[in-house]
């Protein structure tokens, strides 16, 4: 294992690396993984403007006790498709993959059309489905409306 | 390929031979539609018209178009009178809805209320129009228009004019007529443009589309000038309004150089588009239209609940 200077900082036995994040939204990753939630036993550790190869620039989440679930590996996948992740077990990554980001988007997102049906009350998640990859498109299945600019659509 | 069961919610759900197979159904209908012909291919048939916006044109041909064939309908009008006014959810109005009766005719002022009914719903949905988004009858009925007028719909050159932006109509039949390979033109105050996803849309299913504001120019070559409203609540400054809508007039001289078969559409009601000495010119089409709204959404009804249409369009 490189032994990288934010390593030193915090290891962690057991958790979540969130690595890649574009600069600039590791505090929207921290939202996403709703860190509040977990037990004061939990260490958080947060690199902003790191060195990258890859990027040039970017942040780090690492969050002990935790493994990711899979509607917030599609969030993060969103708003940061650069992301890696790795869990962490015993302090060694035992896995380690992108992020990908599924087709369909139930429940992530919240439509940004204030006369959409799924915000009127109704019992009903919001759904997306991805239209374009590269850069990234989605549209609510819903009232069609198309979005790009997700940061601010998160549902929490 | 049978549209039995299906739900009708957007242009998006239909491919080319399903529209083409709803036109050439409701083509069969016109004499029964006429009431020429009577018919009962629909008979024991209950439908519910459900319609929480008010609306006369697409309610009464969806009546006139279930009756036509024989079926009943129950109708929602009046949603103040409704239980929708006591608070009651749509998803649990449908639910009711879809337990009483054999299909569900929604109008509904949210974007995708009709998606969402048809989830609820264990019998087919018809979406008649949901806030500014999908009214995919109306478009089938601006098909069968040009199609009747043409024998065709592959290349026409038509003319989109007025509200581009915020008239529902409009993108869906951008859409198809994308579908057919159209050549679209675009005449529109430039606040009242098509909106850049349906342009990409466009451009994505490899459409030829210009834009000419001047609208004697865009009429050049044209086989169709489809007009639509322009509505005054789009504008805060009425003075701007006035200007705009004074600008979108149709000038009944620029009919005078048009092809034998130039048609004027318009999805009605309109106010000042067009004016009325317009409507005796061999061109104007959008009475034709208004009637065609019949038996395009008989040909859905019978399609929808039967699979197909009945020999001959009666029995
Ligand atoms: N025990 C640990 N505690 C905290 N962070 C760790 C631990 N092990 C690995 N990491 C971090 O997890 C990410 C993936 O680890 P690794 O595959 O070793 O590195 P890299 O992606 O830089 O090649 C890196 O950001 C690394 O700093
Ligand atoms: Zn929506």
């Amino acid at each position: 294992m490189p032994v990288s200077k934010e390593l030193r900082i915090t290891p962690i036995r057991n958790g979540t690396v969130v690595d890649h994040i574009p600069s600039g939204l590791a505090l929207e990753v921290l939202r996403i993984l709703n860190v509040e939630a977990l037990g004061r036993e939990s260490t958080i550790s947060v690199a902003l403007h790191v060195r990258s190869q890859r990027m040039g620039w970017k942040d780090i989440v690492k969050v002990e006790n935790m493994e990711l679930s899979a509607p917030k590996a599609n969030a993060i996948a969103l708003i940061a498709p650069t992301a890696t992740i790795s869990i962490i077990r015993e302090t060694k990554v035992r896995e380690k993959h992108a992020v990908s980001l599924p087709e369909r988007l139930v429940g992530i997102l919240r439509c940004p059309n204030p006369n959409c049906i799924t915000n009127q009350g109704e019992p009903v998640d919001s759904e997306f489905e991805v239209t374009r990859r590269r850069p990234l498109a989605v549209r609510c299945v819903y009232c069609e409306r198309s979005v790009e600019d997700f940061v601010p659509l998160l549902t929490r | 390929m049978s549209l039995k069961g299906r739900d009708i919610l957007s242009m998006r759900d239909l491919s080319r031979p399903e529209i083409l197979e709803i036109l050439k159904a409701s083509r069969a209908l016109i004499p029964v539609a006429e009431g020429r012909r009577p018919s009962r291919a629909l008979e024991g048939r209950l439908l519910s018209l459900a319609f929480f916006e008010p609306s006369t044109r697409t309610r009464l041909s969806f009546e006139t178009a279930a009756k036509r064939l024989g079926a009943r309908t129950i109708t929602i009008v009046d949603p103040a009178a409704s239980s929708m006014a006591k608070g009651e959810s749509l998803s649990d109005t449908v639910r009711m809805l879809s337990c009483y009766a054999d299909l569900i005719v929604l109008r509904h002022p949210n974007e995708g209320a009709s998606r969402l009914a048809a989830q609820l719903s264990d019998k087919p949905v018809i979406n008649a129009g949901d806030g500014a988004g999908q009214h995919p009858t109306q478009t089938l009925l601006d098909l069968a228009t040009m199609e009747e007028r043409f024998q065709t719909l592959a290349g026409l050159r038509v003319v989109l004019m007025g509200d581009l932006r915020y008239g529902r109509t409009v993108h869906s039949l951008a859409h198809a007529l994308g579908l057919f390979g159209s050549e679209l033109t675009l005449s529109s105050p430039e606040r009242l443009s098509l909106p850049e996803e349906v342009r990409r849309d466009l451009d994505q299913m490899g459409a030829k589309v210009t834009e000419q504001p001047d609208l004697e120019k865009a009429l050049r070559g044209a086989d169709v000038l489809y007009v639509t409203r322009i509505q005054k609540e789009r504008f805060g400054d009425l003075a701007e309004y006035a200007k705009v809508s004074g600008s979108y007039r149709l000038d009944p001289a620029l009919l005078r150089n048009m092809k034998e078969k130039f048609a004027v559409m318009h999805p009605l009601p309109r106010v000042a588009e067009i004016p009325p000495e317009v409507d005796r010119s061999p061109h104007a089409v959008y009475f034709r239209q208004a009637f065609l709204a019949v038996p395009v959404r008989m040909a859905l009804l019978s399609l929808i609940l039967t699979g197909r249409v009945p020999p001959g369009g009666g029995r």
